[in-house]
């Protein structure tokens, strides 16, 4: 069991935990994720590791309620443990060497991005940030990542805070306007990274996306995370979840992360009636 | 003692076909004494045994066989317990008919002694009599660590806690016990049994660490530096599963045998009240032949699904699930498409699969592994609707503590090697089952298990002279 020892709502379906886990926390770096569950029924789910503090022993992590699963670990209060928390898995985010950086975050995505932004930073490498969110009430980690970012860009779809747009809108700009990146890594929507390849690769500007497939076991025993990069079945679990964007087949990913929408519908309608009523 | 001279076995009370492929209760419901007792007077007491010969641990089967025979269960429990660990689980999922049973002297004129069904009743004989845990021995104050909870892990912690090591377990999925939770279904082997295994450890002394990806979470050298292991036993497996890379393997709906029976088996998806989704399907395609594609298949089936197809490019004949899978699969209404080859699966307009072309094969000249080798007719496609296509292409060891062990040889395709004693390129470590000679059988890993807690002993021992 692994204790959650801090709880805070960041937006209204955003959610950090800090849960102790000694040997996760030990060994975590960004880019890295965990696979936990909640309780004994529960299922295996990714979350990727926020931050880490190796000598309190914790590991946080920052989700986004959208279904069955995350709405029951929501329920959990400080105090409270989880059943089982795994990892750390993956293989962390490729940070040596780089001298100049753009992170482009989406919605929940930038909870992945921060832990990166903020070692590229301490690494002494020229952070610009790029964070979008569909309005002012979604947005978080706005103070964390302008303590790491050299530039800050924060975009909602409705403009009712920071620019209004989309997050290619700025990354565009600043390549156009001479901006030499090592690097562009982004973490968002599948549809978003899909966007912000597109608009990187007319420049030739390699382009690192966090691929979240689902997962089960994490470990590269199932081969439910499999993808399609440049024309090879890759499992995100073990070789990645960081894949070259200009490689990733997104049509296909897009289309297998939709495997199971009913039965995930009719979880969160399930979820939501929990404390209610029974539901059939 | 009069022998029983009936050609035939004592036949498996089992529930019927037609009920057991809607539940997931256990298939054979096992002996009764009474059965048991005539069956082992079928064994006619072989001066040379040929049956010790095929088992590959060497169980002294008529010695059991005869103790059965006079009503002295527990006793015959002892002397299998002298030679293997798992009996309860080996008496179920061994493949008899090429080890014991395949030698058998009887098997020539009739069918062979039910040794894998005496050891099976005597093993749940004891398991139903003598609920009482094993001590926990001194401890000699040596720590060795095992990786992975498969039979191999248990089998070597097991032998090494009963001569007072002080043995950690560590295993990277939530629930101990390999592929005996993870693959092989409730309806073969009850977790139950699986457990039971795990408490008799536990109460050895045994620490069982779950959720630990040695490699990622603590590495083999790191166990041996800062946590104080002076040996580590790798029994990892084999679970990286294999695909067959062709057009559409990544369609919605096509799974690989690995995901779906962790769906079912691991995440209990078949449940109210489990989180773990599973998809429900009409037509559901295996491609494979072995233990795993059966395993599959018959899952499928009482899911709910209304055909349920085994693909598999050779002949029945050369079917490598154990027999009593096949015909089990058979009676429960499993469609056998042999001599058929996937060459394509093909999608619908939401990119969920819907069909599986396919290509009819003969069988040619014998290939490098003796059997006849199977191509492809000319002109001989044909589809197959299927909503659900589930690879079962074999497995190979999972790359990580092999590229996290610096020093660790490996075969090309991944294996770990080792010497006669198990002992690996790495001083200190060791290795069997299924990391060592790919996917295999339970009994192989539990004799590798037992080979190498020997060969932990041994150095330990020399070291510390
Ligand atoms: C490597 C990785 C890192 C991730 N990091 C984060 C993170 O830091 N914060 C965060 O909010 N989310 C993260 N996710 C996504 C998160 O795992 C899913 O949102 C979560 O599993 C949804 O579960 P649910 O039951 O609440 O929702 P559901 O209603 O079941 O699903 C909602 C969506 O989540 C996806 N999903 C469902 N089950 C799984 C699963 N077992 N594995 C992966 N995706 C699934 C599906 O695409 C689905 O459309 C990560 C995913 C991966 C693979
Ligand atoms: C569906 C199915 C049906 C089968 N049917 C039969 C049958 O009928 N008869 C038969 O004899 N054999 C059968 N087999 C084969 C048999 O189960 C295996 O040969 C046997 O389980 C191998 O044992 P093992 O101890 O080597 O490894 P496994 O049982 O594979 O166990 C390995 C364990 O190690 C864990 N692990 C892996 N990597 C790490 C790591 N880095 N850190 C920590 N833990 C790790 C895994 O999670 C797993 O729990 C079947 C296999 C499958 C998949
Ligand atoms: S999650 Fe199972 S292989 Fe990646």
């Amino acid at each position: 069991m692994y204790k959650i020892v801090r709880k805070k709502c960041l937006n209204p379906t955003v959610t950090l935990m800090e849960v102790e886990a000694p040997f996760v926390a030990k060994k975590a770096e960004p880019g890295q994720f965990i696979i936990l569950r909640v309780d004994e029924n529960g299922e295996r789910i990714p979350l990727t590791v926020a931050d880490y503090d190796r000598e309190k022993g914790t590991v946080t992590i920052i989700f986004q309620i959208v279904g069955g699963s995350t709405i029951h670990l929501n329920s959990l209060e400080e105090g409270d443990s989880i059943h089982d928390f795994v990892g750390p898995l993956g293989v962390p985010t490729h940070t040596a060497g780089l001298k100049k950086v753009a992170v482009v975050g989406g919605g929940v995505g930038c909870a992945i991005a921060y832990p990166i932004a903020k070692k590229l930073h301490n690494l002494g490498c020229e952070v610009h940030s790029i964070i979008g969110f569909r309005n002012k009430d979604l947005v978080i980690l706005e103070d964390e990542f302008s303590k790491v970012s050299d530039k800050l860009f924060v975009m909602t779809d409705d403009g009712s805070h920071g620019n209004k747009g989309v997050v290619t809108a700025p990354l565009k700009e600043l390549i156009e306007g001479g901006e030499q990146y090592d690097e562009v890594i982004t973490i968002g929507p599948l549809i978003m990274m899909k966007f912000v390849v597109a608009t990187t690769k007319p420049f030739n500007v390699k382009t690192v996306v966090s691929m979240n497939p689902i997962m089960i076991d994490g470990t590269g025993m199932c081969g439910g995370c499999r993808l399609t990069v440049g024309g090879k079945t890759k499992f995100a679990c073990v070789d990645g979840p960081d894949f070259d964007g200009f490689e990733v087949d997104f049509d296909e990913a897009i289309s297998r992360s939709r495997s199971y929408l009913d039965f995930e519908a009719h979880a969160r309608e399930e979820s939501c009636n929990l404390y209610k009523k029974e539901v059939k | 003692m009069a022998f029983n001279m009936n050609p035939k076995k004592n036949p498996m009370p089992s529930q019927d076909p037609n009920v057991r492929n809607k539940n997931f209760l256990e298939v054979a419901t096992g002996y009764t004494e009474e059965i048991a007792i005539d069956e082992a007077k079928r064994c006619l007491q072989c001066k040379n045994p040929r049956c010790m010969g095929g088992c590959p641990v060497h169980i002294h089967i008529p010695e059991f066989i005869s103790l059965v025979a006079e009503g002295k269960f527990e006793e015959a429990y002892q002397v299998i317990a002298k030679s293997s660990s798992l009996p309860a689980v080996c008496g179920r999922v061994c493949p008899q008919e090429s080890q014991c049973e395949g030698q058998c002297i009887r098997g020539v004129k009739g069918e062979p002694v039910g040794i894998g069904r005496l050891e099976r009743f005597v093993a749940d004989w004891h398991n139903a009599h003598c609920t009482e845990l094993p001590n926990k021995p001194v401890s000699n104050g040596h720590k060795v660590a095992v990786v992975g909870s498969g039979p191999s892990g248990l089998t070597c912690a097991g032998d090494l806690a009963k001569l007072g090591y002080e043995v950690t377990v560590f295993e990277a999925l939530h629930l101990a016990g390999g592929v005996l939770v993870y693959g092989i279904p409730e309806f073969r082997l009850p977790k139950s049994i699986v457990q039971k295994e795990i408490d008799g450890l536990i109460a050895l002394g045994v620490k069982v660490e779950t959720n630990m990806v040695i490699g990622r979470t603590i590495s083999i050298n790191e166990l041996m530096t800062e946590y104080g292991f002076e040996a580590v036993f790798v029994g990892s497996g084999a679970g990286l599963p294999k695909f067959m890379n062709i057009p559409g393997e990544n369609l919605k709906g096509v799974f690989s045998a690995n995901e779906f029976l962790t769906r079912v088996n691991l995440m209990k998806a078949y449940k109210e009240g489990c989180a773990t989704p599973i998809k429900q399907n009409k037509n559901v395609a295996v491609v494979g032949g072995g233990n795993v594609a059966m395993d599959a298949a018959r899952s499928a089936l009482r899911l709910g699904a209304e055909k349920v197809y085994i693909i598999y490019r050779r002949g029945l004949e050369e079917l490598p699930a154990r027999r009593e899978e096949v015909e089990h699969a058979m009676e429960e209404g499993i469609i056998f498409k042999v001599l058929t080859n996937p060459i394509e699966i093909i999608g619908d307009e939401t990119g969920t699969c819907s069909k599986i072309k396919c290509v009819e094969m003969e069988l040619g000249e014998p290939d490098a592994s003796g059997r006849r080798r199977p191509v492809v007719k000319p002109n001989s496609e044909f589809e197959i609707d299927a909503d659900c296509v589930i690879m079962s292409l074999g497995t190979n060891p999972n790359p990580l503590i092999k590229s996290t062990t610096e020093g660790l040889d490996t075969q090309t395709w991944g294996g770990i090697i080792v010497n006669e004693e198990g002992a690996t390129s790495v001083k200190g470590v060791y290795a069997g089952g299924d990391a060592v000679t790919g996917a295999a059988t339970v009994i192989l890993a539990m004799g590798a298990g037992k080979t190498a807690a020997q060969g932990i002993d041994e150095y330990i021992k020399s070291k510390n002279k």
